[in-house]
C-alpha cells in the first residue's frame, strides 16, 4: 500500500478514536451541568412523583453508563434520538427526532461557512503571497494593518458596521439573513452575504499572516539563494521555490479557520438572525434538550477531526521526502 | 583588457552589516581571470572568500553592499547593473555551485527540472533537448543511471551524487564561468575524490573558466591552475598552482603549507582502561554496529575514523551510556559498566566525559562561563561559591584563557575559545576519559592545531585517556597512539598507529588512505590512473 494512503487510514483510525474520547467528554460535560431536564421543564411547582414519571419516562433515571452505551449505540447505527423538548407533561408527544431538528440548521451553517470559505481562502492565499512578493512595501504594510484591524474588532461590532453600510445607509444587501428550506440558491447567496462578509473579514488575517509568514520564513534557506542564482525572478522564487513547501503550514491554518466557521460562528448567526447550528446548540444548552446539545457538540468534533485529517493530508502530499520515501 | 580575459575584478571593496555597524569584509581585492581557466581562492573562516566568489557574479548576501571597486564580466561592470540585468548573467553566464547540495536543491522538485531550469529560462534549449543535454552530463559526471537519477528528488540521492548533479546543473548552460564554493567540503574523503574527478573532467572538457573556493589547500591543487591566498578580505599572495606549492612567500602562506607540525611521542604499553566487547547497538530497527571490540589503554589517545555513517558516534553513545548495546559488554577499569546512563552511579558517570563537534550547540547560550564550567563542579564535587570561582578560574587557566572570560555568554566569543569552555566543563567533573567527537572539525587550521596541542598538554598533566573521533586522517596521524579503522558499523583495523598507517591495509584502509588529498598537483591524477 502507498505510505499516504498508510497515514490515511492511519490518521482516520486515530480520528475515530478520538472521536469516542470527545463523545464521552461531551457525555460527561452534560452529566455535570446543573440542573435536571424534568424540574426544568414541569417547573418548581412540579410534584416528586411527576418529575420521576416524567425522569423515567425519557429515560433519564436509567444509571449513567447505560445511558452512555445506549447513546453511542444509537449514534453507530444513524440514530441521535429524539429531542426532548416538546414532550411537555400535556400527555400529547410533539417531540422531533434529533436529526430533523439538526440536519437543516446544519446545511445552513455549511452553506454559510462554504460561501465564507470561497471568498475568504483565496483572497488570504493572494494577499499572503502577493504581501511575501513586496515584503515590507507600503502595499504589504497597509494590507498587514486593514486585516490586522478586522481581526481586532468583535464580531458583532464587524457585522453592526456592515449593516450600518451595506444594509441601512446603502441598501444593498438586507440585515436579516432568514432563509428557509425553500430560498433559492441565488437569493440564499444574496440574503447571506452580509454574515459571509463579516466572517469573511474575522478569519481572512489569520490565514493570510500565515502565509506570508510560511513563504518568508523559507526564502532564508540555501534553495532560495540557489534559486535567485540561478536567475529566477522574484515571482518565480516565491510561487516556484518556496510556495510548494509552504502548504503544509497554510493548510493547517486554513483547516482551523474552515472548522471555526462551523463551530465558532454563534454570535454571528444571532446579529443577522441566521438559522445556523450554532444558535440550536445554545438553545437546547438553555433548555436542557440534551440530545440535541450532544448531536452538536458530536458534529463539531467531527468537523474538527476531518478538517485537521484534511490538512495532514495536503502536508503529507507536498512533501516529497513523505510522497516519494526513498 | 585584453581579448581572452573574461572576468576583472579591480579594487572591489564589500562591507556587511552586523552588531550594528558596518565592517569590512573585503578590502580592495583584485583578480584577472581568463577564459578557461580555474582560479583557487583559499583561506580561513573569515576571510572573506565566499564573499568575494559571490561577488564575481555581482551577488551580495543580504546584509552586505559593494562600496567600490568594478567587476568587469567580459568587459560589464556587474556592480553597476541593476538587480533584473544581473539576473540575466546568473544561471546563463555564470553559475554557481554551493557547499551543501543537500540544502541547495529544492525539495519539492525532481532532479532534472532542476537541472534544467535556468537552460529552459533563457530559452537555450527546448525542453527534450536540456533534458537529454542534462541525462549526458549526468553520465559524464560518472552518475549511477544517468538516464534515471534526474527522475528522482533530492533527498532520494546521496550527498556525494547531490553535488555532481548540482555540478550538471551548473555547466548545463554551458557558462562561460562557474564558482564553486566549498563543494566537496561536506564530504567524506573518498566521495570527494569521485567528486573532484568529475568536476575537473567537465571543466577540461568544456573549457569553462572557474572560481574555486575552499579551505583545503590539497583539494584546490588538484583543480586550479593558480591559486590567490586571502587573508581578513585582503590578498596576501597569487601564484601558479606549482610555485604556489613549492615556493610561496608569504609567512602567513608557508603556515598554512606546512603539514601539521604535531607529533605525538610513542608511549609504552599500558593496561586497558576501557574495552568494549561485541558490541552491537540499533537505532529502532536498523542495526549500526556490528561486533565492535574496542580497547582503550589508560593515558593514551586511541584514534577512531571512518566516514559518515561508519559509526564512530554511535560507538562514543554506546560508551556514555546514551544508546544502551543490544549485546556485549563495556568494562571500565576491569568492572562491568551498566549499559544504561541511568544505572551508572554517579561516579562512574563522572570518570567518563565528552567533548562535541559543535562547541556553539553544546552550551547553553543564555548560561555565562561561570555558569557552564560550574554547573558539573557543583553536580559532581559539590562545590559552590568561592570554592567554586576558585576551581572554574583555575581551569580557565588550564584551556589558557583569563580569568576575565568568566562572566562571558558563549555568543561573545570566538569558535576556539568555545571549545576551550567545553573542554574546561568536561575537565570539571575530573575525568579520567574523555571522548573527544569530531572536536576540531569545524575550526581553522590554526585554530584547530592550538586545540589539539592543548588537549595533548592536558593528557600529559592529568593522565586523561582520550577516545578521538575523526574523519580527518592527518588529525590522527597528529595526535593517536592507537587507530581504530571502521566502516559500515564494523571495525576494520586496531592497531598503533605505525601498524594502521604502514602497508599493507586491509582493502579499506588502503582507500581511505589514499584518498586523502595530498599536495601535489598531480595527485588526483596519479591516483585516477592507479586505480583504473
Amino acid at each position: 500500500m502507498h505510505p499516504v494512503l498508510t497515514t490515511v487510514v492511519q490518521r482516520l483510525g486515530l480520528g475515530i478514536l478520538t472521536l469516542f474520547v470527545v463523545s464521552f467528554i461531551i457525555f460527561a460535560s452534560i452529566e455535570l451541568l446543573p440542573g435536571d431536564f424534568g424540574q426544568a421543564v414541569l417547573g418548581q411547582a412540579a410534584t416528586e412523583e411527576t418529575v420521576a414519571a416524567f425522569r423515567k419516562e425519557l429515560g433519564l433515571d436509567q444509571p449513567a453508563y447505560i445511558r452512555y452505551f445506549e447513546w453511542v449505540g444509537n449514534v453507530l447505527q444513524g440514530d441521535l434520538g429524539t429531542s426532548f423538548s416538546g414532550r411537555a407533561a400535556s400527555g400529547v408527544d410533539r417531540s422531533r427526532p434529533v436529526l430533523e431538528l439538526v440536519a437543516p440548521r446544519l446545511e445552513n451553517t455549511l452553506f454559510l461557512a462554504g460561501m465564507t470559505a470561497a471568498i475568504a481562502v483565496p483572497l488570504a492565499l493572494f494577499l499572503g503571497i502577493t504581501t511575501a512578493l513586496y515584503r515590507n512595501s507600503i502595499y504589504d504594510r497597509s494590507v498587514n494593518a486593514a486585516t490586522l484591524t478586522t481581526i481586532s474588532f468583535p464580531e458583532f461590532f464587524v457585522a453592526y458596521i456592515l449593516i450600518l453600510f451595506l444594509a441601512s445607509l446603502n441598501p444593498i444587501f438586507p440585515s436579516l439573513a432568514n432563509i428557509d428550506a425553500t430560498t433559492e440558491f441565488w437569493d440564499r447567496i444574496y440574503r447571506t452575504a452580509l454574515p459571509a462578509l463579516t466572517l469573511t473579514l474575522v478569519i481572512v488575517a489569520h490565514m493570510m499572516r500565515m502565509t506570508r509568514a510560511a513563504i518568508i520564513n523559507l526564502l532564508a534557506s540555501p534553495y532560495i539563494q540557489m534559486a535567485r542564482l540561478t536567475g529566477a525572478s522574484q515571482r518565480e522564487v516565491i510561487l516556484k521555490h518556496a510556495l510548494p513547501n509552504a502548504w503544509a503550514p497554510i493548510a493547517t491554518v486554513i483547516a482551523f479557520n474552515l472548522a471555526y466557521l462551523v463551530v465558532g460562528v454563534v454570535v454571528v448567526e444571532v446579529v443577522f438572525v441566521y438559522p445556523g447550528i450554532g444558535q440550536l446548540m445554545v438553545d437546547s444548552v438553555t433548555s436542557r434538550d440534551i440530545p440535541v446539545v450532544q448531536a452538536c457538540a458530536l458534529i463539531f468534533a467531527i468537523t474538527y477531526i476531518l478538517l485537521n485529517l484534511i490538512a495532514d493530508v495536503i502536508g503529507i502530499i507536498t512533501n516529497p521526502r513523505l510522497l516519494h520515501p526513498k | 583588457m585584453s581579448q581572452d580575459t573574461l572576468l576583472e575584478i579591480k579594487g572591489l571593496k564589500i562591507q556587511g552589516f552586523s552588531d550594528e555597524r558596518w565592517h569590512d569584509i573585503v578590502k580592495g581585492v583584485d583578480v584577472t581571470l581568463k577564459r578557461g581557466q580555474v582560479m583557487g581562492l583559499i583561506g580561513e573562516s573569515g576571510a572573506g572568500k565566499s564573499t568575494l566568489g559571490l561577488a564575481a557574479m555581482g551577488f551580495t548576501q543580504p546584509g552586505c553592499k559593494i562600496t567600490g571597486g568594478q567587476i568587469l564580466f567580459d568587459g560589464v561592470d556587474l556592480a553597476q547593473l541593476s538587480e533584473t540585468e544581473k539576473r540575466s548573467y546568473w544561471g546563463n553566464r555564470i553559475t554557481y555551485v554551493a557547499q551543501s547540495a543537500a540544502a541547495s536543491f529544492n525539495p519539492a522538485h525532481r532532479l532534472i527540472d532542476q537541472t534544467t531550469a535556468s537552460t529552459l529560462r533563457f530559452g537555450k534549449k527546448s525542453q527534450a533537448e536540456a533534458m537529454d543535454d542534462a541525462r549526458a552530463l549526468y553520465g559524464e559526471l560518472n552518475l549511477p543511471n544517468p538516464d534515471t537519477i534526474g527522475d528522482r528528488y533530492p533527498h532520494q540521492v546521496s550527498g556525494g551524487q547531490l553535488q555532481r548533479v548540482m555540478t550538471a546543473m551548473a555547466m548545463s548552460p554551458r557558462p562561460d564561468l562557474i564558482i564553486f564554493d566549498e563543494p566537496t567540503t561536506a564530504l567524506d574523503v573518498t566521495t570527494q575524490v569521485e567528486v573532484l574527478t568529475a568536476m575537473r573532467k567537465i571543466v577540461e572538457h568544456f573549457n569553462t573558466a572557474a572560481i574555486y573556493i575552499t579551505h583545503d589547500l590539497a583539494v584546490v591543487a588538484q583543480m586550479a591552475d593558480f591559486i590567490k591566498v586571502l587573508r581578513y578580505g585582503e590578498e596576501v599572495e597569487e601564484a601558479e598552482t606549482r610555485k604556489m606549492l613549492t615556493a610561496p612567500e608569504q609567512d602567513y602562506t608557508k603556515s598554512l603549507w606546512s603539514v601539521r607540525a604535531l607529533a605525538k611521542e610513542p608511549m609504552p604499553e599500558q593496561e586497558p582502561i576501557l574495552k568494549i566487547k561485541n558490541i552491537d547497538a540499533a537505532y529502532g530497527k536498523v542495526k549500526v554496529l556490528h561486533n565492535v571490540d574496542i580497547s582503550v589503554p589508560r593515558g593514551s589517545t586511541v584514534a577512531v575514523v571512518g566516514e559518515s555513517g561508519s559509526g564512530k558516534s554511535t560507538t562514543a553513545r554506546v560508551i556514555t551510556g546514551l544508546l544502551p548495546p543490544s549485546a556485549g559488554d563495556i568494562e571500565y577499569e576491569g568492572q562491568p559498566l551498566p549499559p544504561k546512563l541511568q544505572d551508572r552511579s554517579k561516579d562512574q558517570k563522572r570518570r567518563i566525559q565528552m567533548i562535541y563537534q559543535m562547541a556553539d550547540t553544546a552550551m547553553n547560550p543564555r548560561q555565562t562561563v561561570r555558569e557552564i564550567i560550574g554547573r558539573p563542579l557543583e553536580f559532581y564535587l559539590g562545590l559552590r561559591g568561592q570554592a567554586a570561582e576558585k576551581r572554574i578560574l583555575e581551569l580557565l587557566e588550564m584551556i589558557e584563557l583569563d580569568g576575565r572570560f568568566i562572566d562571558r555568554l558563549p555568543g561573545e566569543l570566538s569558535g576556539g575559545q568555545k571549545q576551550r569552555i567545553c573542554i574546561a566543563r568536561a575537565l570539571a567533573a575530573e575525568p579520567d576519559f574523555i571522548i573527544c567527537d569530531e572536536v576540531t572539525s569545524a575550526l581553522d587550521q590554526i585554530v584547530q592545531e592550538g586545540i589539539l596541542r592543548l588537549l595533548m598538554r592536558l593528557q600529559k598533566e592529568l593522565n586523561l585517556t582520550y577516545l578521538f573521533i575523526t574523519h580527518d586522517i592527518s588529525t590522527v596521524r597528529a595526535i593517536s597512539d592507537q587507530v581504530v579503522v571502521m566502516n559500515l558499523g564494523r571495525v576494520v583495523e586496531q592497531g598503533t598507529k605505525n601498524d594502521v598507517f604502514s602497508p599493507p591495509h586491509p582493502e579499506y584502509t588502503e582507500l581511505l588512505l589514499s584518498s586523502v588529498p595530498e599536495m601535489d598537483p598531480d595527485w588526483l591524477t596519479n591516483l585516477n590512473a592507479a586505480r583504473a
